[in-house]
């Protein structure tokens, strides 16, 4: 083999999902400005599940939106696949096809149906109704509400909702999944069915996803790591890698590892918030 | 893996809909009932008191004046006029009152610029305005189109206003974050959000709009509900006077009718539609 193909085949000479040099943001002008996120440097390899953890006004969900472009930083640089997010002011197209979103809210129109709604990407990017449709119902059965296609989000509860929603960021398919609090707003078994669901959709498509969320039980049973952000400014803390081999079960919870980690992560939060 | 959590039963592929509800049947049969005894009563008083036909005619005489009314081409002609009117109207204060609430809800600017004359406009008394038209326009269709569309104008806008500045944050986000273009935000997100209040606006405006050209014949010209309203009264045929407005509610009834049948054509997803 050259060395030319040795380069290549490299798993590391891939670029990292997600990379981000020096973002910060600010809010607001003069004297009422607030600074929400302090210069961070963070680098997110493919295929990693990444938690973002913090008590309210840290930053994070700042930071997950300037991931996923909805904000534009004030200053540093965002790559996506090694390509910038933004280029002069605007947003460049071939890095924000590689991003999905889901937030707190299902946020599913309810003039769509379930299917509608799952393939709504796809028809804002020109694909055919058959397509559209056939990908709608393959996503369905990945997210586990098989049958549900013809029905409107009202007729769903909350956590079927949330399996829509994430169905829908995922139709496009991205590389790279970002979710803010996507569970947070659920009863707490719904959330612990959400967390294996989610997991199982992580190892089933391989993708790299970056989640917020505020509690350190859902951070340690789903992150390979976690970054702990303290606020004002809100900047990186200390970043914890979750050694719990995979497919976890809701039984790690009482492994000596899981409440090690999640007891450090108490302690940090404690002291800086 | 996958096994370890059940996922939710598929939901049988039609949802059986239960038989016709008694609250749905009721009116059914309350409505019809309470017409046949105000009738009633209205027969009772009249003959019984012997009131004279110039002020209360019987029924009876209502009922044939309008079923006369029906076989007459020149009533129709007059109906026709006033469908015309309000039809016409209705679609310039549609098409106006969209337009310039989406950009009033959308530009900043423009709403503060707007809003003192758009609240003058509302608090005039546009009926007041009528004469004014009927110098202006003359008396053919075209001023009863104007006081149709100026009246029901109103609702329109203002609702449209409310249902853009309504739309969800988080659609947005959904939205921005699909890289959807300025059109797709606008066809798939905005329209379909706000059409719920635009379609209340319609119901209030399409109604405004009959009163328009109603007024609008009152004032002007010979043709139209309204004028042969006038000539009924001034001929003191009181009956066909009657006629008259039992014809034009009836219009209203199917105008009103005829915007819920849109809504839930068009919504069917909004609570508003019923179920």
């Amino acid at each position: 083999m050259s060395s030319v193909a040795r380069e290549i085949t490299r798993p590391d000479a891939a670029p990292a999902a997600i990379a981000m040099a020096g973002i910060e943001k600010w809010y607001g002008t003069g004297l009422s400005q607030v600074h929400a996120l302090a210069r961070t440097d963070l680098s997110v390899p493919q295929g990693e599940l990444l938690v973002l953890l913090g008590a309210s006004g840290c930053g994070k969900t700042t930071l997950l939106r300037m991931i996923g472009g909805l904000i534009e930083p004030t200053g540093g640089e965002m790559r996506i696949e090694g390509r910038p997010l933004w280029r002069d002011g605007r947003r460049q197209d071939e890095a924000v096809a590689e991003l999905g979103m889901v937030f707190q809210e299902a946020n599913l129109f309810p003039w769509l149906t379930i299917e509608g709604n799952i393939a709504l990407p796809l028809e804002l990017k020109g694909v055919g109704r058959s397509e559209r449709l056939a990908r709608a119902r393959e996503l369905t059965r990945l997210v586990g509400i098989g049958g549900f296609e013809a029905r409107w989000p009202k007729e769903l509860s909350g956590g079927m909702r949330q399996r829509a929603a994430i169905a829908r960021a995922l139709s496009y398919d991205p590389d790279i999944l970002l979710m803010d609090e996507p569970f947070g707003a659920l009863d707490a078994m719904t959330r612990d069915a959400m967390n294996l669901e989610l997991q199982r959709i992580w190892m089933e498509t391989g993708k790299t996803i970056v989640l917020v969320t505020h509690s350190i039980t859902e951070a340690v049973f789903l992150a390979d790591r976690i970054v702990l952000l303290s606020p004002r400014p809100g900047r990186i803390d200390t970043i914890v890698d979750v050694p719990i081999p995979r497919p976890r079960t809701l039984d790690a919870q009482s492994l000596p590892v899981f409440q090690d980690v999640a007891r450090r992560l108490r302690h940090r939060l404690n002291e800086i918030s | 893996m996958s096994d370890a959590i059940v996922s939710p039963a598929a939901p049988p592929a039609q949802a059986r809909r239960p038989a016709i509800s008694r609250a749905a049947l009721l009116p059914w049969i309350t409505t019809p009932a309470l017409v046949i005894a105000f009738v009633a009563l209205w027969h009772d008083y009249v003959t019984r008191n012997n009131v004279s036909a110039f002020i209360l005619p019987a029924p009876g005489s209502v009922w044939s004046a309008w079923v006369e009314m029906l076989w007459s081409s020149r009533a129709w002609g007059h109906t026709w006029m006033t469908v015309y009117a309000t039809l016409y109207g209705f679609a310039w204060a549609l098409v106006i009152g969209v337009g310039l609430g989406v950009a009033i809800a959308r530009v900043r600017w423009l709403e503060t610029t707007l809003n003192p004359f758009i609240v003058a406009t509302q608090v005039i008394p546009k009926v007041a305005l009528v004469p004014l038209f009927v110098v202006w326009f003359g008396f053919g269709i075209t001023s009863k189109v104007i006081v149709a569309a100026v009246l029901a104008f109103f609702p329109i806008l203002t609702n449209t206003v409310l249902g853009v500045k309504s739309i969800d944050a988080g659609h947005r986000d959904v939205m921005t974050s699909l890289n959807a273009t300025r059109w797709q935000i606008f066809r798939r997100l905005e329209l379909p959000s706000a059409l719920p209040y635009i379609l209340t606006g319609m119901e209030v405006g399409i109604v405004l709009a009959i009163i328009g050209a109603i007024v609008g014949e009152y004032l002007g010209g010979n043709n139209g509900l309204g004028a042969m309203l006038i000539a009924k009264m001034n001929a003191y045929e009181t009956d066909a006077l009657f006629a008259v407005v039992i014809h034009m509610t009836l219009l209203g009834f199917i105008f009103y009718f005829g915007i819920g049948a849109l809504r839930r054509m068009l919504i069917p997803w909004h609570q508003s539609s019923g179920r």
